[in-house]
């Protein structure tokens, strides 16, 4: 936990992100104030449209935001970087490299500079141990698994010893026992690395499960912040003593009020 | 690989092989029925007996030197050979990397775009006067020739290849903060190889198609020369064996490239 002294590592202030549509200009997000603070896992929820996944591109220098300003320890966000890694939604695994090739390819790129290759052999194998993948280390995506493509892209962007970890929608598209198999070890590698991360999702079990805080977004267009909840549950978290957890229950039905009562999604309703 | 031929249930790719094998013998069939009544009716035109009778005694001897007006036919499908093989490199020296330049900045397109669409459309003879004015020399006017009608295809494929690399692949190079040169390497290569293929698939054919006429026109030592030469001795059997070779040369040209596509295209997921 962060001192409340400490600055806080990722700060967002008064962002407003507009697109330029064939419709005219677009405003997709505004007024977005938020502080991270090092360490804390945020998951940013909302209904699909909100705008959650252009927080995360924000951060990661995917996007630049057209108003407001973003700082990350301290200094504006310039463009992509090292110190923000992202877990993409579909893994976006290069289909022509190896396991292994894949995350070489991160961490060449952050440390060949200053390391050896012995050493950066090293730093790939470990991240693909990490995620339990040592022995498809040389297999091509299209010979695994969707989980196991979803680990290897964890272990490209965990490889890169990112200060923020980003991932957007990481699970969404795996099986309900995969989902948690991940959720459980991507618990145990953040409390293990001390990483800040930032989660886009929208499974409100996942959020609670996994987060410091919940960020809730109401629905866009000019989507907002509409509140930020505290998680205080202990960790280590294990989800089957949470099942029975009033807190757990009473966080959860929180965010489900907010996004089925008071920001229902009007073409959902 | 081996559990790949394990997996090959073999009643099924005999029974598969024999069709194949039957359909080409029946077409080879119809092509002779053919050939045999226009012979029949068109008089001095040889039938099959005739011509083959005459390509057995070409192929007795196919690399035999008489000086350079009395070549074997061998001798004049390895010269027509050898002057697409250069035009067709150097188009691919220049075609592909040209292609990479317009498929990835737009600038580069918006000007290349206007003088490929204005001289793409014009037949690749018409730039043969140009080559004997500026070579003053037979030969490499038609390695310029099949250079100018090969270069075509591979900018356009190429171009289009790089366009159509996902961006999820160049958003896994932006966050990795890649330089331009590692993406062209990296990514945007091994992408479009797929396309870039095609395009050299496409170039090959081509370029095979117009050696024969272009060496009709230059003269030298050639398959496209032998035929016209044939011609003018009234030798109507060696200019059907004429056909049939070079049918089969550009056949085997095209299955090489089609093997070495198949080589090089990865799976996607």
């Amino acid at each position: 936990m962060a001192s409340n002294k400490e600055q806080p590592y990722v700060q967002f202030q008064n962002i407003q992100m507009a697109f330029n549509t064939k419709r005219g200009k677009f405003i997709a997000l505004q007024d977005i104030n938020l502080d991270i603070n090092s360490g804390e896992f945020i998951s940013v929820i909302g209904h699909s449209g909100c705008g959650k996944s252009t927080v995360m591109n924000l951060i990661a220098g995917l996007l630049e935001a057209t108003d407001g300003v973003l700082l990350v320890d301290g200094r504006e966000i310039n463009g992509p970087g090292a110190d923000r890694a992202v877990v993409f939604q579909n893994h976006s695994l290069l289909p022509w490299m190896t396991c292994y090739e894949n995350v070489f390819l991160a961490v060449n790129q952050v440390f060949k500079a200053k390391e050896t290759p012995e050493k950066l052999k090293k730093r790939t194998d470990d991240a693909l141990a990490l995620v339990g993948l040592t022995p498809s280390t040389h297999k091509y995506p299209h010979e695994i698994s969707g989980g196991m493509k979803q680990r290897v892209g964890i272990a490209r962007a965990l490889a890169m010893e990112p200060k923020v970890l980003l991932m957007d929608e990481p699970f969404g598209a795996l099986d309900a026992l995969t989902r948690a198999n991940l959720q459980d070890e991507l618990m145990k590698i953040c409390a293990n690395t001390g990483t800040t991360a930032l989660m886009v999702t929208h499974d409100v079990d996942e959020a609670v499960l996994l987060s410091d805080r919940i960020v809730m977004m109401t629905n866009g267009p000019a989507a907002t912040i509409g509140e930020v909840l505290d998680v205080n549950l202990a960790r280590p978290r294990a989800r089957l003593e949470l099942a029975e957890d009033s807190e757990y229950h009473r966080i959860r039905s929180e965010v489900l009020k907010f996004l089925y009562q008071r920001h229902a999604h009007k073409e959902a309703a | 690989m081996l559990k790949q031929l394990e997996n090959i249930d073999w009643s099924e790719a005999s029974a598969e092989l024999i069709k194949t094998t039957l359909s080409i013998i029946v077409s080879m069939g119809v092509l002779v029925a053919i050939w045999t009544f226009v012979a029949s009716v068109t008089p001095d035109f040889p039938g099959p007996a005739v011509t083959w009778e005459e390509a057995k005694v070409l192929f007795e001897d196919p690399f035999y030197d008489n000086g350079p007006n009395d070549m074997g036919i061998g001798w004049n499908v390895y010269y027509s050979l050898q002057r697409v093989a250069v035009g067709f490199g150097l188009a691919a020296l220049i075609g592909i990397p040209m292609g990479f330049l317009v498929g990835r900045f737009s600038t580069v397109n918006r000007i290349a775009n206007p003088i490929i669409t204005l001289l793409r459309p014009v037949s690749p003879l018409a730039w043969l006067p140009i080559g004997l004015f500026v070579f003053e020399a037979a030969d490499p006017s038609a390695i310029w020739v099949i250079f100018i009608c090969s270069i075509w295809p591979m900018i356009l494929n190429t171009a289009e290849g790089v366009r159509n690399v996902p961006t999820d692949y160049l958003n896994v190079a932006k966050v990795l903060n890649l330089s331009e040169w590692e993406i062209a390497k990296k990514i945007l290569f091994p992408a479009s190889l797929p396309h870039i293929l095609t395009g050299v698939k496409l170039a090959v054919g081509t370029a095979w198609l117009v050696i024969v006429a272009a060496e009709m026109l230059t003269g030298g030592v050639g398959i496209g020369f032998w035929v016209w030469d044939e011609w003018n001795n009234l030798k109507i059997e060696s200019i059907i064996i004429a056909i049939f070779i070079i049918g089969i040369v550009g056949l085997l040209l095209e299955q090489i490239l089609v093997f070495i596509a198949s080589r090089f295209a990865y799976e996607k997921d």
